[in-house]
């Protein structure tokens, strides 16, 4: 089956950029191969100007599901990757420390994944990313599976820590406000074969936080991309 | 009411039924032995009978239960030393699983008692028959899950994994293996089980020592009080070492058994 048909899109550096689009229009396919997770079969993924040809810890990806290792403790989960990368303990470890902080982690370092909440597991998700300094971040729908309360923490959660880093994030969601509140860019997806149907700006001022959502400027964007939204299911409904 | 031990219940029901069987005779006499007789040969078996030192089995249970437990020890112990690396093997690559695994399965049906001819054949009635008998049981329950305790792995653990940077053997290691581990577990405890049905098979015939050679020889001289003992030694020692490895297994899989609290 084909999932993505003539993609051409591209990410500036340190920019956030969120894809939303319904399920199944192939916005997860389109991250596994920035990824390296899927080989496309047709064009190219570059990242860095270099052909992608396999997972990087350059390109760091936060699933939808918070993909721990149960068997290790936070601590172990968090320092996988540098331990993995050959990062000395001397460098990695105050790093650790840091992030975990950052994230609101501190104190839990000893526990395991199965006595953490949703919500926690998705902090140790992103904050064993994090101490990677990826020059890119791969989310893909991260919040997707948590209550709308937890998700509206996350958000603002991923809101002060990337403005604080500053990295390239590529970010995946079907939510339109989710999109808008975090994101630089969005893009709209259309349905499978999945292709970009338009890519707005979002010119909204950062810091940002959740007031935003009330603001002119945001509603303003979120009616243009519902239109979007509108049409496309028109469209797949008719052509159904 | 729910504290108390209902547990109990279906053994004394048991153990009721036989006495009266017994007691009344519904079977003809001296076939089964009372439970009562049971527990006093069994002690004299173990503990020793000053007055009974004729008795060939006077004393000589100690001895009995170390040569069979030694053997499943050792069996069991080999069992798990080729049966996991080649289960992890079998699992991961795609060749290997190719070239082995057909013929594990196809030797897989051939029960162990099966075996026993040809063990003594090759093996003689030594130690080794009795080893190659036990190992063998217990291998294929042990390579079996092991196998699928490694296919079993999440694709998103592993995704994870090589996004952080991990290479192949890094995630065989950290990854693949504690993620199969609660399938390895689930072998060793069938595998431990098999040892022991083995090591009864195998003393019954290919060795001349042993909690099943005394079965055996026990039946052959009448003495069904001592055969009855020794099914509930043999029972026993299945079921302590089952606790053992479950043990080890809640030690080792603790983070399984965790329950949020946050």
């Amino acid at each position: 089956m084909l999932a993505l048909q003539s993609i051409d899109f591209s990410i500036a550096p340190k920019e956030f950029a969120a894809i939303l689009g319904p399920s199944g229009c192939g916005k997860s396919t389109l991250l596994n191969m920035v990824a390296g997770f899927d080989a496309p079969t047709h064009g190219r993924v570059l990242a860095g100007g270099v052909a992608v040809t396999g997972p990087d810890p350059r390109r760091a990806v936060v699933f939808q599901e918070a993909a721990l290792f149960p068997w290790y403790t936070v601590l172990d989960n968090t320092t996988f990757g540098p331990k993995t990368c050959g990062v000395p303990a001397a460098t990695y470890l105050p790093r650790v420390a840091a992030v975990l902080e950052q994230v609101g982690l501190t104190g839990f370092e000893r526990h395991y994944p199965a006595e953490l909440s949703g919500g926690m597991k998705q902090r140790v998700a992103i904050a064993r990313v994090l101490v990677m300094e990826p020059e890119m971040l791969l989310m893909d729908e991260p919040f997707g599976s948590l209550d709308a309360q937890t998700r509206s923490v996350m958000q603002e959660l991923l809101l002060s820590v990337w403005e604080r880093s500053q990295q390239t994030v590529l970010f995946i969601t079907h939510d339109v406000e989710e999109a808008l509140l975090l994101a630089d860019s969005v893009s709209v997806m259309t349905a499978r074969p999945g292709r970009i149907k338009k890519r707005l700006t979002v010119e909204l001022p950062r810091p940002r936080s959740l007031d935003v959502t009330m603001s002119p400027v945001f509603n303003e964007l979120k009616r243009e991309v519902l239109a979007l939204i509108r049409d496309e299911s028109l469209r797949v409904a008719r052509e159904g | 009411m729910r504290r108390l031990p209902w547990f109990l219940l279906p053994p004394l029901i048991l153990l009721g039924v036989w006495d009266l069987t017994v007691r009344w005779q519904w079977v003809a006499p001296g076939i089964i032995p009372a439970p009562a007789q049971v527990a006093e040969s069994w002690y004299w078996w173990i503990f020793g009978a000053p007055t009974r030192s004729l008795s060939p089995y006077s004393g000589t249970w100690t001895a009995n239960v170390l040569y069979s437990a030694r053997r499943v020890l050792q069996g069991f112990g080999l069992a798990a030393v080729l049966g996991i690396p080649l289960g992890i093997l079998i699992g991961w690559n795609r060749l290997v699983a190719r070239v082995v695994d057909p013929s594990i399965q196809l030797l897989r049906p051939v029960p162990i008692t099966a075996w026993l001819p040809f063990s003594i054949a090759v093996f003689g009635i030594y130690d080794a028959s009795a080893l190659f008998l036990i190992g063998l049981g217990a291998f294929y329950p042990i390579v079996v899950n092991t196998t699928h305790g490694v296919r079993d792995t999440h694709l998103l653990l592993l995704r994870a994994a090589r996004m952080l940077g991990a290479q192949r053997l890094t995630i065989l290691v950290k990854v693949v293996f504690p993620s199969a581990l609660p399938a390895i577990f689930t072998g060793l405890r069938l595998g431990i089980g098999v040892a022991w049905t083995a090591v009864i098979v195998a003393e019954m015939i290919a060795v001349k020592s042993g909690l099943g050679y005394v079965l055996w020889d026990a039946y052959y001289v009448g003495r069904m009080d001592i055969c009855v003992a020794t099914m509930f030694s043999v029972g026993l020692l299945g079921f302590v070492s089952d606790r053992l490895i479950v043990l080890a297994s809640r030690v080792a899989l603790r983070w399984r058994t965790l329950e949020a609290h946050a």
